[in-house]
């Protein structure tokens, strides 16, 4: 099982970057070893959909599940049918977020949490 | 003869000039007018057009079939605008976010995707008097005014008088307002926003190879700055429209000043005989070679 954590630097004690699809980083981590490798969002500065784009990067990696502070319809929608599970209201750095999904803290989510972005007009 | 009346700072009075120019001109001209403010298209508040016909502006969005696609994500990786996503066997197309270029069906090597016609917006068409009317209109959610301005310039033709109110900023559909006219009419206002907003709209236009002039409104409030760029950037102040309460009232009841007031006429028309030489000097000198607009060909593209 891996979780992947949108953040502002590569490591652990990286802060929680509570955009998805304009985060920095993505630190992927196992819960229980805390074994972890860092990649770079490359839709970081997409013109548009970076959620969409965050999400196939995200599938790619194997990534079970992803914690972060908000996400957008498009996003959602594309982590959803990616088959990953969405939990937000993550914040602190990435090794206290790890603790917070350890302990059922973080909400896992069945709906956009935020009318998103640039990309979409509700 | 086309003029696109343009800012870079919304609310500086795009609509005003270019309204009034047009009723300056309507009698000793055939004069032709374009909202492409498409996102809130008003100059007809101001000459009231009786609107004869209208027609769709689609855009080809596309259609992936289950059956054909073979999952390769070729299109997602080639979609620009991550309008269309590939996860496992479930190709996800996001219709906002496309700008119907087509491509997605062009990489697809399997011919799996379609394009079907989604409509963003329309051209309404009619008469305002003597000129000749056009606006468009975007629907309200729909985030690409480009297609609807490129359709509606479509109506134009050289041998005439165009008018062309151009949407506020620098961005895409002000671009495409500007693109292939004889003359961009920048109007500002004399304060440190319009002063930086118009040298946004004045590097867009000569980055384009548009002449430009400028036109300043609710002049006598804010600073000399204005002038003293256009005097540095050898621009022509080509009007001043004073700060005036009598105006500011006629504009909100929708009444062109030029209507009731005396001498604006007069002033207009002086205004587009300029623009006519500048744009006619702008002419010869890029058939000749050179350029007017104070950029040479070596650092246009040695921008990156």
């Amino acid at each position: 099982m891996k979780i992947a954590i949108t953040a502002t630097g590569e490591d652990l004690e990286s802060n929680c970057d509570g955009r998805f699809g304009r985060c920095s980083f993505f630190v992927i981590v196992d819960p229980d070893s805390l074994e972890y490798e860092a990649i770079r969002n490359s839709s970081r500065k997409a013109r548009s959909g970076a959620g969409i784009q965050a999400a196939e990067t995200l599938a790619e990696t194997g990534a079970d599940a992803v914690a972060t502070g908000n996400v957008g319809p498009n996003a959602f929608n594309a982590l959803d049918s990616a088959g990953l599970n969405i939990y937000t209201g993550a914040s602190g750095t990435v090794e206290e977020v790890v603790g917070l999904f350890k302990n059922d803290e973080l909400t896992q989510v069945n709906e956009p949490t935020t009318s998103g972005g640039t990309g979409r007009k509700k | 003869m086309q003029i696109t009346v343009s800012a870079g700072k919304g609310g500086t009075g795009k609509t005003t000039v270019a309204t009034n120019l047009a009723l300056a001109l309507r009698k000793e001209y055939d004069v032709e007018f374009l909202d492409c403010d498409v996102e809130e298209p008003d100059a007809g508040i101001f000459l009231k057009p009786d609107f004869e016909s209208s027609q769709p502006v689609n855009i080809k969005i596309p259609e992936v079939s289950d059956e054909i696609c073979t999952y390769c994500g070729q299109c997602s990786d080639a979609c620009e605008f991550n309008a269309i996503a590939t996860f496992g066997e479930n190709v996800l197309v996001y219709p906002e976010l496309c700008h119907g270029c087509g491509l997605c069906s062009l990489v697809c090597p399997v011919d799996a995707i379609k394009e079907k016609d989604k409509k963003i917006g329309e051209i309404r068409m009619g008469k305002a008097g003597a000129i000749d009317y056009y606006e468009g209109d975007l629907i309200v959610g729909e985030p690409m005014a480009t297609p609807i301005i490129k359709e509606l310039k479509k109506k134009t033709s050289h041998d005439r008088v165009s008018i062309l109110d151009s949407p506020p900023g620098t961005a895409c559909p002000v671009i495409e307002s500007l693109h292939g006219s004889d003359f961009a009419l920048l109007v500002t206002e004399p304060t440190p926003f319009g002063l930086h907003d118009l040298k946004l709209s004045v590097d867009v236009a000569r980055e384009i190879g548009v002449p430009v002039g400028v036109v300043i409104n609710r002049d006598g409030i804010g600073d000399a700055n204005v002038e003293r760029y256009c005097k540095e950037e050898n621009i022509p102040i080509l009007l001043k429209i004073p700060n005036d309460r009598e105006i500011a009232e006629l504009y909100s009841n929708g009444i062109p000043f030029l209507d009731r007031l005396d001498g604006w006429k007069e002033k207009f028309l002086q205004l587009f005989k300029r623009v006519e030489r500048l744009a006619e000097e702008e002419r010869e000198t890029s058939e000749k070679g050179g350029s007017n607009l104070g950029k040479s060909e070596e650092t246009q593209t040695s921008k990156p």
